[in-house]
């Protein structure tokens, strides 16, 4: 008899969803979807409030990611109000936000996913999480959960509110550095270093190498990438040019603004998320598992693979290794863990390349801003992916439009591939039980959607 | 036996479990005093559904249950039921389950105009509608307006040694301290009285000497920045500075009414009046209410009373 089995809700992910496998009258796996819930009415409700005030409000799409949601917006609203930010305010911008990936990904990583592989993906599911990791290692989970605090009591300390974070501003930010506060974070940047360099080396050794098949495997599929880069083509998450990828490996560079001319969104009736495809490859947009069309993905597979290099040593380093084992574009669904690892590197490097650039400390932080119509676009490489805010505004520099493109809405369309993917590979004449749904499941959460 | 501790969220964003874990190497302490029975951002326990999906899902019974999130569908209602049924105390954690949060901002439009709006945003085709929009609610709830609680916890997020102070008396089956301070009266900026009489927007940054602290700075309302610190209920900071004072930035309400049951819109009106501010040089005084809509507090225009 043709069934319908349910996961809900998927569970170790950053938001709702849920999963609907079909069987056939044989028992065979005829269809896989994710329903994401997200419908919750930013783009309403930001119409008519003073465009300075949405990196405040905008924030709480993410609670995970708000530094994310606030600096888009800033990066926006400077566009719709034609000012530019200060060098010095660029720069404290784009620390605060490469340190808020540090503490997304150690999240991720060892509260989320690793109990899949550190505890086993078929072991019982009351041990399988981050108590299980205590447990068994009550040494290293209190490292990682020491080390994802600090990642955000830095922000904290530095910019008063690490969740749901204020200090971005129209024009710039809004207070400087102190050179006591410069040390302090150098000083705590370096033991997040040092353990992000750890993270990857433990992750190697416990989990890439014991489930080599696994990475490759598991809900993969074939797909083009999409991304962040700089002049040279180097890996960027706060400011820099967007690269397309193609599952061939051709690519095309753009400016953020130019977005719509390459992607575009679709709403399918199943799911309150809209999902975009790639427009400007010219082929439509499909989910046929046998051939599928306009898909591409975002997040850390996705930067890694479309950027030619990184520009801090550990993680070139790093990246360089990683090449050498899977090519370039990398396609396995798993490498999504590999790659945020590598990323979690560079952003500790990163965070300490800015630290340490006298620069940084510079009083002028904000140019005035003036209200005024206008329209700005601004985008940043969230752990999520690629996100786009746009806004326009009135003579009165009050919203009049918005359109918010989230890093998980690029990823929704993949993200069902590689769940059907999963699920027709690992179930079989309709035979099924709790370790080959949580299978399914870990497809899903490498996304981190 | 360890007591049992169940965690859902609703209309959220995962930001009131964020502050939680932010509490670091104690919470690992406190978790081992408790048995974990459902969390889903953290465990696999699943919703136990019957064959027919119109039936109730039901959920582990549990001594200690945390919903964060407001409620704004139909589904966040049928889990937020199965908790109030299961758990013998409940905490409503975090300003949107409390008052409604930001997400009920969208209270001021119908729920059938902001679908439009979203769906159609940017360049997209007007696509098929979604399957079932009926399972949308009216408007967004907070969560008392819907089931009884025993404790409100607000904040945007709530501080993390909020949370776990509650959790630890209940834990101890200690009374839980109620905060009746407003944000103005844990902040330590100067106070000289004779402000500016009309309120500016946030265009450029607060008047203030980078090498003092926080407490040399002038208080920014008198500044003429709005600042919702006299009517917002305070403790995002500790025994210190408010958080985005902190920052150099003036408060937005994320704590909701100092008093519950209070309105920050009337109560700020009320506030700059005696302090001889004009209120009507705000420009979306809407916004008084930005975290604090439910209640019935904002309505769709022309519904108003």
């Amino acid at each position: 008899m043709a069934q319908v089995l349910t996961i809900d809700p998927v569970t170790r992910i950053e938001g709702h969803a849920r999963i609907k496998i079909h069987l056939d009258e044989q028992g065979r796996v005829s269809d896989a979807r994710v329903a994401i819930s997200a419908l919750r009415g930013f783009e309403q409700f930001v119409v008519g409030r003073p465009a300075e005030e949405i990196p405040r409000i905008v924030s709480r799409i993410c609670g995970i990611c708000p530094w994310m949601h606030h600096l888009a917006a800033v990066k926006a609203i400077d566009g719709c109000f034609g000012v530019t930010p200060t060098p010095a305010g660029h720069r404290l911008r784009e620390l605060c936000q490469v340190m808020a990936h540090i503490h997304d990904k150690i999240l991720h990583f060892f509260f989320l996913a690793a109990p899949d592989f550190v505890l086993g993906p078929d072991s019982d599911f009351s041990v399988r999480n981050i108590m299980g990791m205590v447990r068994q290692d009550p040494e290293l989970a209190a490292r990682v959960v020491r080390m994802r605090q600090l990642g955000q009591v830095m922000l904290d300390r530095f910019a008063g509110k690490s969740i749901h974070p204020v200090a971005g501003v129209v024009g710039g930010f809004a207070k400087p550095m102190s050179a006591e506060e410069r040390s302090d974070l150098q000083r705590d940047g370096a033991t997040l270093l040092d353990f992000a360099s750890f993270a990857l080396d433990y992750a190697k050794e416990r989990v890439f190498h014991r489930y080599r098949e696994e990475m490759q495997s598991l809900g993969a599929i074939t797909t083009g990438f999409l991304g962040t880069i700089d002049d040279q083509g180097g890996l960027q998450l706060y400011d820099g040019r967007l690269r397309l990828m193609h599952a061939s490996g051709t690519t095309v560079d753009f400016p953020a603004a130019d977005y719509a001319q390459h992607l575009s969104e679709q709403v399918e009736p199943w799911s309150s998320a809209k999902m975009v495809y790639a427009k400007s490859w010219q082929e439509g947009f499909s989910l046929d598992p046998a051939a599928p069309k306009g898909v591409y993905r975002v997040n850390t597979l996705a930067r890694l693979n479309v950027c030619d290099h990184i520009g801090t040593p550990r993680a070139q380093a790093e990246l360089e290794d990683f090449r050498a084992q899977f090519g370039r574009p990398a396609q396995g669904t798993l490498l999504y863990h590999w790659a945020r690892l590598i990323e979690l590197i560079y952003a500790c490097e990163r965070t300490q390349e800015l630290l340490a650039d006298d620069r940084i400390t510079d009083p002028h932080i904000r140019n005035t801003a003036t209200p005024q119509a206008g329209r700005g676009i601004g985008c940043v490489e969230a752990p999520r992916g690629t996100l786009i805010h746009e806004y326009a505004t009135d003579d009165n520099g009050c919203i009049t439009s918005a359109n918010l493109i989230v890093g998980t809405t690029h990823n929704i369309a993949p993200m069902n591939l590689s769940v059907r993917q999963a699920a027709a590979s690992l179930i079989h004449d309709g035979v099924y039980d709790e370790a080959i749904l949580n299978r399914v499941e870990m497809a899903v959460r490498a996304y981190d959607p | 036996m360890k007591p049992k501790l169940s965690f859902e969220w609703l209309h959220a964003c995962s930001g009131c479990e964020i502050a939680l874990l932010n509490y670091g190497e104690p919470l690992l302490a406190l978790l081992n005093r408790v048995e974990i029975v459902h969390f889903p951002l953290l465990m696999d326990h699943k919703y136990t559904r019957p064959e027919r999906e119109d039936l109730p899902l039901s959920l582990p019974e549990a001594d200690i249950g945390l919903v964060s999130g407001g409620v704004a569908h139909q589904e966040h209602l049928t889990v937020l039921h199965e908790m109030r049924r299961q758990c013998r105390t409940l905490i409503a954690l975090g300003t949107c389950a409390t008052h409604g949060g930001i997400p009920a901002m969208r209270n001021q439009w119908s729920t059938a105009d902001t679908l439009q709006t979203v769906l159609a945003a940017g360049d997209t085709e007007p696509g098929p509608m979604l399957d079932e929009p009926s399972l949308f609610l009216d408007r967004v709830y907070s969560v008392d307006e819907k089931v009884p609680v025993e404790v409100s916890l607000p904040g945007c997020p709530p501080q993390p040694e909020l949370i776990a102070a509650i959790i630890e008396a209940l834990l101890n089956k200690d009374t839980v301290p109620p905060a009746n301070k407003s944000v103005c009266e844990t902040c330590p900026t100067l106070r000289k009285g004779k402000g500016q009489t009309t309120i500016r927007r946030f265009l450029d940054n607060a008047d203030y000497d980078r090498d003092q602290p926080v407490s040399r700075m002038r208080c920014l309302l008198e500044q003429g920045l709005l600042c919702m610190g006299p009517v917002t209920a305070g403790g995002c900071g500790g025994k210190d500075t408010p958080l985005c004072l902190r920052a150099r930035v003036p408060c937005r309400g994320c704590y909701g009414p100092v008093r519950p049951g209070g309105n920050q819109l009337l109560d700020m009106k009320n506030a700059l009046a005696s302090n001889g501010i004009d209120h009507r040089s705000i420009v979306d005084r809407k916004s008084l209410l930005r975290f604090s809509g439910a209640h019935g507090l904002i309505q769709p225009a022309g519904k108003r009373r």
